[in-house]
């Protein structure tokens, strides 16, 4: 269970408060306005954000100090998810070791990972060469082969279009329930949110709100997020 | 809290705990520098303190470099004024390679361009076989016009490519709306072109003012004698006639708070000078486009063209005559300088890497390795001299100081331009790497080393080019023994064996050149977008 006790992030004059937790394998979408905080909570969650008070917890143990690489934790940020100087194969790989010394068993990994994802035949590409959906699809494939047990997504797919984008999140759903990881989404469109959430996280007015149904909360919005669904 | 184009708070490393690079290497490099560069100087001070006060000749010298820096800006930059602005309105065949060619002297020997000149205006040269031809009186380079003139060669250029960027500066949109408006040419200068002059001239004649303080190698070969000597050149003069290390201690001071004093103002402009990207564009300016106007632009662009190529064609010509017979000297020399150069090399790009990953979290670091900047090659090498000299024989060391004091001196370009490709490539991929664990030597080698390798390569050639062809600090040391290109061409010049300085001359421009290039193209080689 992934545990925010307490937590209060500041960020110059920006604070965001969470004190909530997150049940293992779940699939929690993180929706609010522009500018509420869904980035930075993903980011203390990372360990890119240090946090000024409280703690976060994965299963029982502290990750508050941990730094971001030995945390249970893969990543997908906005854009920049791949390095365009290497490889797809070697982007992947450095999902397995960051010094890219791979051994043969690790590159039978890295194949695995590519063939999963359909990636199988562009392994030697550079992420330039590759259409959009193909370059989510190889970080997706990083994704997979970190084995790490929480996924963040921060908007990984906004540049995408919509239906490139609904392929993209139904990869992501199977991934996670594949391999039982905990995922927290943030996204701009509810629809994200219904499609492959359960549940949603609202962050609005400096608080990040425990984990509710996304149905139920999109359905009976409270007034700040009538406001920014706009309707 | 500052935020980024589009609204997200901007990510910044954290500067306490997890850093993805250790800060080490770059303590080390600035260690190094500051006792590179201040311990020369505390000696130089000490000593200077024993030297007497300076005497009539030194401030004589301290006037000469003044006055000879000031002509050279004031000339060059009002020089440059219609020449860049003619650039800027006019397309035409060759455009792109004159542009190159306009960044060419900075890495071009200060001693081959002094045998072009020579070849041009000297007294065999193709000038006075004109005049003569006239039926006119000769001209003679030496002295303080033969200064400013090859300081005009070398930094005209300079101010023209500083100029033509304030130009492209000016939105295309304004142009149009003058024509619209049927604003004349004389309008169009006061209106649009004056007020960015303003702004670009005071800087640039200020930049180049500072790099004409520390003018040696052209006061060494077309100045000298009591009325055309720069405080550089009487250092040089202290040490190489009187050997009075007092007095040139005292000049060493000098040259410093000369230097120091006008450094300051010059670094805040210099912020703006880029390598000239981008300057391929023309703008269209109907105004212009006058039989009269379009006439004097081609004129001015002929002239200048002409200025610049002249001495660099006839150090080709009078060149491949003297190759031929280039005593072995030549030869070895060439071999030393290509080590000299490779090592400066090596060792800026080391020290420029190391301070700009240490300045990501801590930006003053940067103003560190500017320093190299605000002093001059001979007051280091007159410093290092005093401390090496109870111990060893300086001219043992004389390859080893050169390749130092050369990495010193290139280490602020390297800088200017690796720091904000590292800091890109931090805000960019940063997080990636640091998620994924790739610290130390894993990043830099998957990370930070391809993605900088343009700068990487645009810098060292910059270096290797300028070492190639540096004449300073060598001067000092050097015993007959051991020569770098540029000096044992400026000991054939001397012994009047000008066939030979020509040939030795060629060469060093060849391989001047080709170091840059070899270097940029291997940068640009195969480097991932």
């Amino acid at each position: 269970m992934l545990r925010f006790e307490d937590v209060q992030i500041t960020q110059g004059d920006f604070t965001l408060r969470a004190d909530l937790s997150v049940d293992p394998g779940a699939r929690v979408a993180v929706i609010g306005p522009s500018g509420a905080g869904k980035s930075t909570l993903l980011n203390a969650v990372a360990g890119f954000l240090d946090i000024a008070a409280g703690r976060i917890s994965w299963d029982g143990g502290d990750i508050t100090a941990t730094p971001p690489a030995a945390r249970p934790v893969a990543m997908l940020f906005q854009d920049n998810n791949l390095f365009p100087h290497l490889t797809v194969a070697q982007n992947i790989g450095l999902g397995l070791r960051p010094d890219l010394r791979l051994s043969t068993d690790q590159r039978v990994l890295v194949d695995g990972a590519l063939d999963r994802v359909g990636l199988g035949a562009l392994g030697d590409r550079r992420p330039g060469q590759l259409s959009g959906g193909q370059q989510g699809r190889a970080a997706l494939a990083r994704v997979l082969i970190q084995r790490k047990p929480i996924v963040l997504l921060d908007e990984p797919f906004a540049a995408l279009g919509p239906a490139l984008k609904t392929e993209m999140l139904d990869l992501v759903a199977e991934l996670a329930s594949e391999t039982g990881a905990t995922l927290l989404m943030v996204s701009h469109d509810p629809a994200d949110a219904r499609r492959i959430c359960p549940q949603t996280i609202l962050v609005d007015e400096g608080r990040a709100a425990p984990p509710t149904d996304t149905a139920h909360l999109l359905d009976n919005p409270p007034p700040g997020l009538r406001a920014y669904l706009g309707n | 809290m500052r935020r980024l184009p589009n609204g997200k708070r901007r990510w910044r490393a954290r500067v306490t705990r997890h850093a993805p690079l250790p800060a080490w290497p770059g303590l080390l490099a600035g260690l190094f520098l500051c006792a590179l560069i201040l311990g020369p100087l505390a000696a130089v001070t000490w000593r200077a303190g024993g030297g007497g006060w300076p005497v009539a000749a030194d401030w004589a010298a301290l006037r000469f470099t003044v006055l000879q820096a000031v002509l050279s800006a004031l000339i060059s930059v009002a020089l440059a004024v219609p020449v860049a602005r003619a650039l800027a309105r006019r397309r035409f065949p060759g455009r792109g390679p004159l542009i190159t060619l306009l960044g060419a002297p900075f890495i071009l020997p200060v001693i081959v361009a002094v045998l072009g000149l020579l070849a041009v205006f000297g007294r065999g040269g193709v000038l006075n076989d004109l005049l003569l031809w006239l039926g006119l009186p000769r001209v003679q380079i030496y002295g303080l016009h033969g200064v400013v003139l090859a300081h005009v060669f070398f930094n005209l250029p300079l101010a023209t490519r500083m100029i033509l960027q304030g130009w492209q500066a000016i939105p295309a949109e304004r142009f149009r709306l003058a024509a619209s408006l049927g604003m004349s040419p004389g309008t169009v200068l006061r209106v649009l072109e004056w007020p960015m002059l303003r702004g670009v001239l005071p800087g640039a004649a200020l930049i180049i003012f500072a790099l004409c303080l520390s003018s040696f190698a052209v006061a060494l070969t077309l100045g000298g004698g009591p009325r055309a000597t720069t405080l550089e050149l009487a250092i040089y003069q202290a040490f190489h006639f009187d050997f009075d290390l007092g007095r040139a201690a005292v000049l060493a001071v000098m040259q410093l708070a000369l230097v120091v004093a006008a450094a300051a103002p010059a670094l805040r402009w210099g912020a703006a000078t880029g390598f000239g990207a981008g300057l391929d564009r023309v703008q269209r300016r109907w105004e212009a486009e006058t039989p009269l106007l379009r006439a004097q632009d081609a004129a001015l662009i002929a002239l200048v063209a002409l200025f610049l190529l002249t001495p660099l064609a006839a150090v080709v010509w009078r060149g491949l005559a003297g190759v031929a017979d280039m005593p072995a000297q030549v030869w070895r020399a060439a071999a030393v300088s290509l080590g000299v150069s490779l090592a400066a090399t090596v060792l800026c790009l080391a020290l420029a890497l190391a301070l700009a990953v240490l300045a990501l979290r801590r930006p003053w670091i940067e103003a560190l390795g500017l320093m190299g900047i605000a002093v001059s090659p001979l007051v280091i090498g007159t410093g290092l001299f005093l401390i090496v000299n109870p111990w060893a024989d300086p001219a043992r060391l004389a390859l080893a100081v050169t390749a130092l004091v050369n990495a010193v001196m290139a280490l602020p370009f390297a800088l200017r331009m690796i720091l904000p490709r590292l800091r890109e490539v931090e805000d960019s991929h940063g997080r990636l790497a640091t998620s994924l664990g790739m610290t130390g030597a894993a990043r830099l080698r998957w990370l930070i080393l391809p993605r900088l390798r343009p700068v990487l390569g645009f810098s060292a050639g910059l270096t290797a080019a300028l070492a190639m062809g540096d004449l300073g600090v060598i001067a000092l040391f050097a015993d007959m023994e051991n020569a770098t290109l540029p000096l044992q061409i400026l000991r054939l010049m001397g012994a009047y064996r000008m066939e030979q300085a020509a040939g030795a001359g060629l060469l060093l421009l060849i391989l001047s050149l080709a170091l840059f290039w070899a270097f940029d193209r291997g940068g640009r080689d195969n480097a991932a977008v």
